[in-house]
């Protein structure tokens, strides 16, 4: 376990080392405290289109940090050839494997707590109220989602040539879980098939990351999830994650590691 | 032939500034984006008009808390809801019904997924309606041709934020950019006649209504037939309320005409004729 820490520390070093957050950070408390100074109708209550826009590109900078950040990890030691003095080690492709993964996702972590304190001190010195149950739930819940993708991102980081590729591809196939996971049974319904069937299948086996999203329910005010619903989309997103992890690790076990 | 790079600069230079002269003053027609009073219409040009298009549902989204149907769902291209708030329209029992546009769930994926989703529907009550106004402001810089923009809006600031100086200058703004909307003015006689109450003011906004109506194209007169049956029974109350009585017997006549309900009409049209009838002295009859 000791092993996999290790390796974690460096991946979260690096993050604080690059530049990508805090350019995606101030990007986002430019973008969101220009938003929130604009008066519409002399009504300086108005506050939910702010917390719209800041939890939007709160999502945006999280995803683009994790990919980003996860993709470029095992071609990175591959390419700088550092990746050999590692395994020469006692550390077996597996410990890479969790150890990276875990590096990136505790940094995302430390990553989604910035943002979202920065989104609680901005709206909640604007209304007055500090629903900490529903920012949590949403912060977890978010966690969660990300815990898939950076697995999801490692394993592609085996398969695809470069980190490009995988950032692109990636960003494209969660971008349309988020956007169409909801609806994809309904748009299978429409169709003719074979086309109704295979959207049908790939509705029920893909990760429905959709779930994670609770943006709604912090813009709106709608209280709290359910925390038995939480518990189980933890444990979904959890599987989720493993199974990615074990398919990349499969693959990394074969993969030579000459560039 | 040797040219040294400075003269062959300074004829680059003088090439450049000559077709910059000439093209200035056709270029100016080539584009209307750059003629736009706005940044929006210099950024977008006329793509703009979806963006407004989309911060208009925006607000009909906020006004349901979340609860609103995707482009996937049934219920997708009906009437905005604050379209029809605005219009009067209250709902019913089998509206409600109706709205919900989710269903049963259909599979266990979208059955767990719904503790994840606003599953219910509510509307913003208790001044939280502010909540739609900077969607539509967005909508009315983007497409300052919308009409719906400013009648809804003007409505929630008038009705629901009790705020009527600031509907009559949302609504004085979409009239100038609109200065033949009929709907538009029936939104301002509605602010002057039922949060100012002031009657001549009312009345000058809706009757230039009715000839902003009358000089439409026939085809746009009947479809907008609702709006000239509710500025002429608007007219045919401010009247009654004024006391010319012969006035709004004449203006339900002229609703009775286009309106979906013309024997509630008529007894309108007979109450205020009573009043009539007791305010006309009578003549009394010379004995035979």
């Amino acid at each position: 376990m000791n092993k996999i820490f290790a390796l974690a520390g460096v991946v979260i070093k690096e993050l604080y080392r690059r530049k990508d957050f805090y350019v995606l950070f101030v990007l986002t408390a430019l973008l969101t405290l220009a938003a929130g100074a604009v008066n519409f109708f002399h009504d300086d209550k108005i506050v939910r289109y702010v917390k719209d826009i800041c939890l939007l590109l709160i999502w945006v900078s999280a995803l683009v940090i994790s990919v980003v950040t996860t993709a470029r990890q095992i071609p990175a030691e591959r390419e700088a050839r550092t990746i050999f003095p590692l395994l020469a080690k006692p550390v077996s492709r597996w410990h890479v494997i969790v150890g990276k993964f875990l590096g990136c996702w505790l940094a995302t972590g430390v990553a989604l707590v910035v943002f979202y304190f920065f989104f609680a001190a901005v709206t909640g010195s604007k209304e007055q109220i500090w629903p900490w149950g529903a920012y949590l739930e949403a912060v977890w819940m978010h966690w969660v989602m990300l815990a898939v993708v950076i697995a999801m991102v490692l394993l592609g980081s085996i398969y695809f040539a470069a980190p490009s590729s995988t950032s692109t591809i990636t960003l494209i196939v969660v971008g349309g879980i988020l956007l169409l996971g909801t609806h994809l049974n309904t748009i299978a319904l429409q169709q003719a098939q074979p086309m109704q069937s295979i959207l049908a299948t790939v509705y029920f086996l893909m990760p429905h990351l959709e779930w994670y999203d609770l943006r709604d329910f912090v813009v709106y005010d709608m209280g709290l999830v359910p925390v038995r619903a939480v518990a189980l989309a933890t444990l979904y997103g959890a599987v989720w994650t493993a199974i990615f992890l074990l398919l990349a690790w499969f693959g990394f076990r074969r993969k030579s590691l000459n560039t | 032939m040797k040219f040294s790079p400075l003269s062959l600069l300074a004829v680059l230079l003088a090439l450049v500034f000559t077709l910059a002269a000439s093209l200035a003053l056709t270029a100016g027609s080539w584009s209307q984006r750059a003629k736009s009073d706005n940044l929006f219409g210099m950024v977008f040009g006329d793509g703009r008009k979806l963006f407004a298009n989309h911060f208009f549902t925006m607000a009909d989204v906020y006004f349901h808390s979340g609860y609103y149907p995707s482009v996937f769902d049934q219920k997708s291209g009906e009437e905005k809801e604050i379209i029809s708030a605005s219009h009067g329209k209250k709902e019913t029992e089998e509206d409600e019904k109706n709205e919900d546009f989710l269903g049963q769930p259909k599979d266990w994926i979208d059955a767990f997924g719904r503790n994840f989703r606003i599953t219910q529907h509510t509307h913003l009550e208790n001044h939280n309606e502010r909540e739609i106004l900077p969607w539509l402001r967005l909508a009315a810089d983007l497409d300052p041709n919308k009409i719906e923009t400013y009648t809804v809006g003007a409505f929630f600031l008038r009705e629901h934020l009790n705020r009527p100086a600031q509907a009559e200058a949302f609504l004085r703004e979409g009239l100038r950019n609109n200065p033949d909307s009929a709907e538009i003015l029936f939104e301002l006689g509605r602010v002057y006649h039922e949060s100012n109450h002031d009657l001549d003011r009312a009345r000058n906004a809706w009757l230039l209504g009715v000839k902003k109506f009358l000089q439409l194209q026939p085809d746009e007169q009947k479809d907008g037939r609702q709006l000239l049956d509710k500025l002429a029974v608007n007219l045919a109350c401010l009247e009654d309320e004024a006391g010319n009585y012969a006035d709004a017997i004449n203006w339900f006549r002229a609703a009775q005409k286009v309106s979906p309900a013309p024997a509630a009409l008529q007894k309108q049209i007979d109450a205020v004729q009573k009043k009539l009838d007791a305010q006309t002295p009578v003549t009394p009859r010379k004995p035979d």
